[in-house]
């Protein structure tokens, strides 16, 4: 066992640090970042420069085929690249969605001249891509969605309303799921389309968030017509074609990184001083620090058992899917027990040091623990394909979708 | 500055082929030779131990493995111990793998004169001695202020129990007072059990699967192991690197008792089907799975840091400890909830990886000792 690159790793490492010291700012420390609100104009004009350089560097998305501006490289190179970029000062978080779910699924489904038209804008930070898939009554099951595509003529049009959407209110394309037959059940009366944001009749509402964030938005769509040549794969097989979607977000979704941790724990218990001396020499304090420090070094050596895994050439086990289920949790509980340890005051959003950022921690556990899969559905998940428990039993499976819920 | 959580590295964080090889060896031996019926028979059973099990271990090298060649072993790094240890605990073997192969054999390695492994180390690399650690004396935690077993001028006197293999042991390691002040009152002597002057009675214990003796020592001829004084620094560094090879046994044993609760849960039906596609037990096996994982993650970089003698070891032990004591527990009790009415009784194999889990906790200090531990070692190194 060792930590060390392989000759071809530590080569393209190399490359890239190179690319990158003569392209951007190194951080002074970890904690930087150069992410102030996603929803200001300016940050997506910098980010939308960044991500053409990259595209042009070919650093953009490494693994895709060269045709579409990839290298056609393993994705372990991708992971140096993204671990080098980590240490650099640039604007990222806009593409990942587009490129790492949107246009995958137009790779699998769209005709060559959509795709000659779509990849390059979108890979080049030109054309931002969402995703348009939760609905108020389709969270976890998200094959209930209501949003209806009716055909007419050669077109279709859409009714309906579309919940959670990210970054919807600066996307120029979307993949959305629409039910196109309500007479079969869930599963099979399905299809998936892609349109252009600004078609007449898509009303983009951001949502505001307990955090006092705007990242996501509802998208209500009236009478919005598009031709059938926007069609993703065959009518009714939409499914599928949201399975490759959402297979795709697994690898794309990461952890939010760069949040206080166990360090600024110790650091506060250190300076809190509670009945029986600092918080630090407390017994319960000082296991509950050993438990997240467990949990924290747990999930980073987990990753790299994944990155080992790809490094060699292989397909990674099942053993990332524990890291959302212990990440988000984590961030919430020991946001809470943080603001806990100082006192009363744990509640001011300023002049307490740490506060603020234990709050955010604590806030966002909540919304972590439902966001790309919740708690539930994820042990389900690990259950069911780790384990190989039966799936639920469905009482939905063999009705038609317009018959749930009538007796 | 800290990694964040996607590191800066790649890495080659698995096990190599040729260990892996090894692991499955092992595991198909057990398999074979150790099924729970023979830990079975040594739980209801009067013998010390499953010995034609462990004379099949002895067969493959497997005491022999870490202990370098010029001592009679096969001089392979820790990482071999450690597939091997996952293996042992997978099993539940009734053999004495802690206590000889990692806790005797770390002691002397780690503190043994040359004279001592000369004589020592062949003799636990070939099976012909059984060693162990003889260091509780009782009801209160083994600080120093608790030990009254006495060593001086070649002669050792007092009491320990329990013992783990006291019985079965040809020698132990034992941290005795030598006069002097605090931690440095304390030191490891090395004791011959094949004499008279020590007297061997079985205990009982909650995990009957692993026998258990109060050694009594009246003037018995001992022999420092290290530095007079040294004793509890000396123990600390044994535990760290036992920590290491436990947390792989409990990994085992975890993994074990998780995929008996799977099986089990896919069988038994309640209310028209198969208890496992309930929610309840999915989540609770689901979470079994993650303590695993966290566990197994965890062991492997104290494995790496006991391999290369990293500066990160203290923390990694610790860490390591930690985290598959939580695994094992959590899985053996929940194995038996899963099981429901049938797991609780002496013909279900569920007890045995719920003795072993709390048996494991508590050998080498508990959780709660090893999370205090732990904190030390990131206020120290932070200070660093």
């Amino acid at each position: 066992m060792d930590f060390n690159d392989t000759a071809e790793e530590a080569a393209f490492r190399k490359e890239v640090r190179t690319w990158l010291d003569a392209n951007a700012t190194r951080k002074s420390d970890d904690k930087q970042s150069f992410r102030a609100r996603n929803d200001d104009p300016e940050l997506l004009k910098k980010a939308k420069e960044w991500q053409d350089k990259k595209a042009k560097a070919g650093y953009a998305r490494i693994t895709w085929p060269q045709e579409f501006g990839g290298r056609g490289a393993s994705p372990i190179l991708q992971v140096i690249y993204q671990q080098e970029e980590a240490n650099f000062l640039v604007p990222l978080g806009f593409f990942d969605i587009g490129l790492g779910m949107c246009i995958p699924t137009m790779m699998a489904y769209a005709k060559p001249e959509q795709l000659a038209r779509y990849v390059k804008p979108a890979l080049h930070g030109q054309e931002v891509w969402c995703q348009l898939f939760s609905e108020p009554a389709a969270g976890s099951d998200v094959a209930g969605i209501r949003t209806k595509a009716e055909r007419d003529g050669d077109d279709w049009v859409i009714n309906g309303q579309k919940v959670w959407t990210s970054g919807a209110h600066y996307c120029d394309y979307g993949i959305v799921i629409t039910r196109t037959d309500p007479n079969v059940p869930k599963h099979a009366g399905l299809t998936m389309f892609f349109l252009d944001m600004k078609t007449p009749g898509v009303e983009v509402r951001p949502i505001k968030q307990m955090s006092g964030g705007a990242n996501f938005n509802e998208v209500f769509f009236t009478d919005v017509r598009i031709p059938d040549s926007q069609r993703l794969g065959k009518v009714g097989e939409g499914w599928k074609a949201a399975l490759t979607t959402l297979m795709n977000e697994r690898l794309a979704v990461g952890l939010p990184s760069g949040g206080l941790d166990i360090d600024e724990l110790m650091e506060l218990a250190r300076d809190t001083d509670l009945e029986d001396g600092p918080a630090i020499r407390n017994q319960q304090v000082r296991g509950k620090i050993a438990d997240w420090y467990v949990q924290q070094q747990g999930l980073k050596l987990t990753r790299y058992r994944t990155l080992t895994a790809l490094s060699k050439g292989q397909t990674p086990g099942p053993e990332s899917s524990i890291i959302k289920i212990v990440a988000a949790p984590k961030m919430q509980d020991m946001g809470a027990f943080a603001m806990e340890l100082m006192g009363h005051a744990g509640i001011m959003k300023e002049d307490v040091p740490h506060a603020a950022g234990f709050q955010a921690q604590w806030i966002g556990g909540a919304g972590f623990r439902i966001a790309g899969g919740t708690d539930e559905i994820l042990r389900n998940i690990v259950a069911e394909r780790v384990l190989g428990l039966p799936a639920d039993i469905r009482v939905d499976k063999d009705v038609a979708f317009n018959q749930l819920g009538k007796k | 500055m800290r990694a964040g959580l996607l590191g800066s590295v790649i890495m080659n964080f698995d096990f190599s082929d040729d260990q892996k090889l090894l692991k499955e060896q092992v595991r198909k031996f057990l398999a074979d030779k150790c099924p729970t019926k023979v830990v079975r028979r040594v739980l209801d059973g009067n013998e010390t131990h499953a010995d034609d099990v462990w004379k099949g271990l002895v067969d493959l090298g497997v005491p022999g493995i870490g202990i370098p060649e010029e001592y009679g072993g096969s001089g392979l790094s820790p990482l071999e111990v450690c597939v091997v240890a996952e293996e042992i605990g997978r099993a539940a073997a009734p053999v004495p793998f802690d206590t000889s192969v990692v806790l005797a054999t770390e002691a002397l390695k780690l503190a043994g004169s040359d004279a001592q492994k000369k004589k020592w180390l062949p003799e636990l690399a070939s099976g012909k001695a059984i060693g162990t650690l003889a260091i509780a004396e009782g009801p209160q935690p083994p600080k120093p202020r608790n030990i009254r077993t006495m060593f001086g001028g070649g002669r050792l006197n007092g009491k320990k129990v329990p013992v783990t293999d006291g019985e079965a042991a040809t020698f132990a390691i034992a941290l005795a007072n030598t006069g002097g002040a605090g931690d440095r009152a304390l030191s490891l002597v090395l004791v011959d059990l094949k004499q008279s002057a020590v007297a061997k009675k079985r205990v009982d214990t909650i995990d009957p699967t692993r026998k258990h003796a109060e050694l009594t020592f009246k003037d018995a001829s001992a022999e420092l192991l290290g530095g007079e004084g040294e004793g509890w620094r000396l123990l600390e560094r044994l535990y760290d690197a036992a920590a290491v090879y436990f947390a792989f046994a409990q990994v085992g044993g975890a993994e074990a008792a998780m995929w008996m609760a799977r099986d089990y849960a896919l069988q038994r039906q309640a209310f028209g089907r198969a208890i496992g596609s309930y929610q309840a037990i999915k989540h609770k096996l689901a979470d079994c799975y993650v303590k695993l994982e966290l566990a197994r993650s965890n062991a492997y970089y104290g494995a790496m840091m006991l391999t290369e003698g990293g500066a990160d070891l203290a923390v990694a032990a610790a860490a390591a400890r930690i985290a598959a004591t939580e695994a094992y527990d959590f899985a053996a009790k929940e194995n038996i909830q899963t099981h429901g009415g049938i797991g609780f009784t002496w013909e279900a194999d569920t007890q045995f990886h719920y003795r072993r889990s709390r048996l494991m906790a508590l050998s080498i200090g508990g959780p709660m000792a090893w999370k205090d531990k732990l904190v030390t070692r990131l206020e120290q190194k932070n200070a660093a």
